[in-house]
């Protein structure tokens, strides 16, 4: 018997004109959490994949030995009943059932006449949660619990299928910091109790925290297995692009003139319970050629702050004052707030930012159709030269603007998305966690994107929670809490502890 | 003219460009396949007239049955273009049918009982369907009813008026200019001949004006430096749509003329194709349908799209109705039946989605053209109603089916 859990040994796996794996191995040994990483398109999932039956046996060359003999799964049920569970990153709840019932679903605990025992199914439940850590009575329905512990039931489930290698796909990608920590500990502990886990992820300050080795993957193949003790951040990053990157960040020299937006006593409510209050107060402001953070954890009311200032897009009873180079405006409708130069690029591109399966052209054009139109119609020539001058100048990777949306990789969306906003002109950009789910290279030319904003003389706003990012690109931080302003500082101030202070400033009560 | 200058960093490709294949002929033949695929309901229709022309021994092609064809489905094909644009935008429509009912009853009071001229009661019965539109469009739009209760609900509602408005009897007998809407042929303008020479020209000119305006589009996207299909392939298609529309006028020619209709329909065609394609409110309707919220976050004005778009839906069943009520010169409680399950059947046959988002009114027309030819086919080979019915529900099926396929192939969600 190895030491080894799991082998796979030269992994090739082609799609049609595309060679997605090429001659990868990857060693997992018992009882390690092993980290996979590499740009996104790299190949990580695409190996997962295989691992897990989702590209069954034939689809793929190459063997994969898992507990000393040679696996040929057909499809995910087959390596479940290995113990081998896969955890996508969109997570495979149903929202309107209990936990329990999402535990065994498809496993449900039986009783007599085979109908399904509750009692035994949740109290069973309870023992499953207690082992992830998560205190909920295991029939509230999983709306109601937030993605953090949704998470945790999701490895409630894989350890209800005896799980003995679990692999989890970008798990803290939709988690605060909090949430972020309770899971990785939970990794670690889940690895006393003798569980190997493969971990995915973009944060390379996760990996280095939880994991044993890191398996860095990049066009394909695997670059390097690095041995915990060697790990170290710019070995990551420099096998993950090919090169080094001396600066993360691109240079930014400021040059900040005078203020083009202030924001006063801006409050709002939450839109289904108007006496909560959601944003708190707040005041801010931004001058051309500045780029200000406003840095917050998840539920914070960062994005509250942004949308309802954003054409009143979220929550009720909203006061407040905008001014723009010192006149009042108003911005009770997106468009309102368009016209008036404002433009707010979503931290959801999926859901609230792109029209997936329409193409780049059509929907760089959306927020300023306007602009096209000729004689009373939209003039599409005109509108193809203008997606495909941003094609170029945004360096957007795709073989024409027809291309969908919906098959891009994150980063070429985000240039999109970018793109709509640029195009509608304005004066004032709020970007929400603008390098979500991005990989680093396309991070790299977010940033140069945000810094050429600002050199033009635009006011930009950066909502994030990664705050070395924050420190690196801005000029200014805010920070924010539980709807609040609670602390702002000039770049020269700003550091992670005092920042990660005030983030967590609570009320006085 | 591009606002912004960033120096991309080099050698971050997140992702392989796959790079279109360099061989002139596999260039050629990809965009004959592509286009193909793109016009697979086209290439469809086509299949089923040849089927039907042959089970029919060739009655299903003679001149005073595809006249015939155009005038009997006129008014689907009306009801299919404002449903293909409700589709697109996400929603359905389960009323029209019985508005359609409902507007000519109305229509028959104002034209028979009240004596009303013919074009003011036309223009009063279009106003009745837009002021159901307002009704329907209302609840949905600004109420957030979705459109299926409230067009389940209007359906029921409209039919409970179409028959109070006709209080249990039918209303018959309309003016002459009245019924050509749905009888009517431009013909013999310049006296009787074997062929109809207006006809003819206006088919010469349809040609003319076609070829210039597909030679235009293709010198504009080249100008531009968009990619243009292949010259032979352009040509060819032209060709091929200059005969078939040649044809089809040959047709009409040697029977009665244009059908009043079909110059209705050619109008909505063109109307709409250029709203739904050129428009800024069809690109809002396209940008609701493919994502709500994106569209609401780029400043289109959602509610107001969704409310006009079922005002429009209102006046087109409206004129459905009127085109139905002028062909049998009578309002009567039973109009409209089912016609809102053949207007939604051609919109998916066409392509359109049923999540929203996709969908074209050539698509919609051709699907009601599908329909059209079954059930006229059907009729002539003297198959019941029983088995068009489940004949029809088959080929609804297998279209959507076979398209959910194509797109799965073609890696789609």
């Amino acid at each position: 018997m190895t030491t080894n859990i799991l082998e796979m040994r030269g992994i090739t796996k082609t799609f049609p004109g595309v060679k997605a794996l090429q001659d990868v191995t990857l060693n997992v040994a018992r009882g390690e959490v092993h980290a996979i990483c590499g740009e996104n398109g790299a190949g990580k999932s695409t190996l997962m994949k295989v691992l897990s039956g989702v590209y069954p046996h034939g689809t793929y060359t190459g063997d994969i030995v898992f507990e000393d003999e040679i696996v040929e799964f057909k499809d995910i049920r087959d390596s479940e009943a290995k113990g081998i569970v896969i955890i996508h990153q969109e997570l495979a709840l149903s929202p309107y059932l209990s936990i329990a019932e999402n535990i065994f679903l498809n496993n449900e605990q039986r009783g007599a006449l085979g109908l399904i025992d509750w009692n035994k199914t949740n109290s069973e439940a309870v023992k499953l949660l207690a082992r992830v850590g998560l205190r909920e009575n295991p029939t509230t329905k999983i709306m109601d619990i937030g993605v953090g512990k949704q998470q945790l039931v999701e490895i409630a489930k894989a350890l209800s299928k005896r799980v003995k290698l679990l692999i989890l796909d970008e798990p803290t990608a939709a988690l605060n910091d909090e949430d972020s920590d309770h899971l990785l500990n939970l990794m670690l502990h889940l690895k006393g109790q003798g569980i190997t886990s493969i971990i995915i992820s973009h944060k390379l300050n996760e990996i280095k925290k939880v994991s044993d080795a890191v398996t860095v993957i990049r066009d394909g193949k695997a670059i390097e297995t690095i041995a915990k003790q060697e790990v170290t951040e710019d070995r990551i990053i420099k096998d993950m692009v090919g090169r080094d990157l001396e600066h993360r960040y691109p240079d930014h020299t400021p040059n900040i003139g005078e203020e083009i937006l202030r924001v006063e006593d801006w409050t709002a409510h939450h839109p289904q319970d108007p006496t909560r209050v959601m944003v708190d107060n707040v005041n801010l402001n931004v001058r051309r050629g500045e780029i200000v953070g406003i840095a917050g954890l998840m539920g914070a009311g960062r994005t509250e702050f942004a949308m309802s200032l954003f054409g009143r897009t979220y929550g009720s009873r909203i006061s407040g004052k905008v001014f723009k180079g010192g006149k009042e405006i108003k911005t009770r409708t997106v468009t309102e707030a368009i016209d008036n130069g404002i433009a707010y690029a979503t931290e959801d591109r999926k859901t609230y930012g792109l029209n997936l399966i329409e193409d780049i052209k059509r929907n760089i054009s959306m927020a300023a159709l306007g602009k096209l139109v000729k004689g009373g119609l939209v003039d599409d020539n005109e509108e193809f030269k203008v997606a495909n001058e941003y094609r170029t100048s945004m360096n957007i990777k795709a073989p024409t603007v027809l291309a969908k949306t919906g098959k891009l990789s994150g980063g070429n969306q985000q240039k999109v998305v970018l793109s709509k906003w640029i195009y509608s002109n304005p004066d004032v950009l709020i970007l929400d966690e603008p390098t979500r789910g991005i990989d680093v290279g396309a991070k790299y030319e977010i940033y140069a994107i945000i810094n050429a904003l600002a050199a033009q003389g635009k006011g930009v706003i950066v909502i994030s929670s990664e705050l070395p990012e924050l420190i690196g690109i801005c000029d200014r931080i805010y920070t924010l809490s539980e709807g609040r302003i609670t602390g702002e500082f000039p770049i020269t101030d700003a550091t992670p502890e005092t920042l990660i202070k005030h983030m967590t400033m609570e009320k006085a009560r | 003219m591009s606002d912004l200058e960033t120096k991309p960093a080099s050698n971050t490709a997140a992702g392989a460009q796959v790079n279109p294949s360099n061989s002139k002929a596999g260039q050629w033949l990809s965009h004959v396949i592509a286009d193909l695929g793109k016009n697979g309901i086209f290439v469809a229709l086509i299949v089923v007239v040849v089927l039907f022309s042959f089970l029919t021994d060739g009655i299903l092609l003679r001149p005073q049955n595809i006249s015939n064809l155009i005038v009997q489905n006129g008014y689907i094909l009306v009801l299919a273009v404002g449903m293909v644009m409700v589709i697109i935008a996400g929603h359905i429509d389960l009323s029209v049918g019985s508005v359609a009912a409902f507007v000519g009853a109305v229509s028959g009071v104002f034209a028979v009982t009240w004596g009303l001229p013919w074009w003011l009661s036309i223009i009063l019965s279009l106003l009745v369907g837009a002021l159901v539109g307002v009704w329907q469009g209302f609840w949905i739009a600004y109420v957030g009813i979705p459109a299926f209760i409230v067009t389940l609900a209007g359906m029921l509602i409209f039919r409970g008026l179409a028959l109070a408005v006709l209080g249990n009897a039918n209303i018959g007998s309309f003016p002459a200019e009245y019924r050509a809407l749905g009888n009517g042929f431009l013909t013999d303008v310049f006296g009787e001949f074997e062929l109809d020479p207006l006809t003819l020209g206006v088919a010469a000119l349809a040609i003319i004006a076609l070829i210039i305006q597909q030679v235009r589009t293709r010198r504009g996207r080249a100008s531009y430096g968009q990619e243009v299909e292949p010259l032979v392939w352009f040509v060819g298609k032209l060709v091929l749509i200059t005969a078939g529309i040649g044809l089809f006028a040959y047709a009409l020619a040697s029977y009665k003329g244009i059908p009043v209709t079909l110059i209705v329909l050619a109008v909505l065609v063109l109307v709409y194709g250029v709203i739904m394609n050129r428009s800024v409110f069809g690109r809002h309707i396209y940008a609701i349908g493919g994502n709500l919220h994106a569209a609401e976050l780029s400043g289109v004005k959602t509610r107001n799209v969704t409310f006009w778009l079922f005002v429009n839906m209102g006046v087109l069943a409206a004129l459905a109705g009127l085109i139905f009520t002028a062909r049998l010169n009578l309002a009567g409680p039973k109009a409209g039946d089912g016609f809102e399950l053949e207007a939604i059947s051609a919109a998916f046959i066409g392509g359109a989605a049923v999540q929203g988002g996709v969908g074209t009114i050539g698509g919609a027309i051709i699907g009601g053209l599908i329909i059209g030819v079954l059930n006229n086919g059907m009729s002539i080979m003297g198959i019941g109603i029983e088995w068009q019915q489940a004949v029809k529900g088959l080929v609804l099926l297998l279209a959507v089916a076979f398209d959910v396929y194509n797109k799965r192939r073609a890696g789609g969600r």
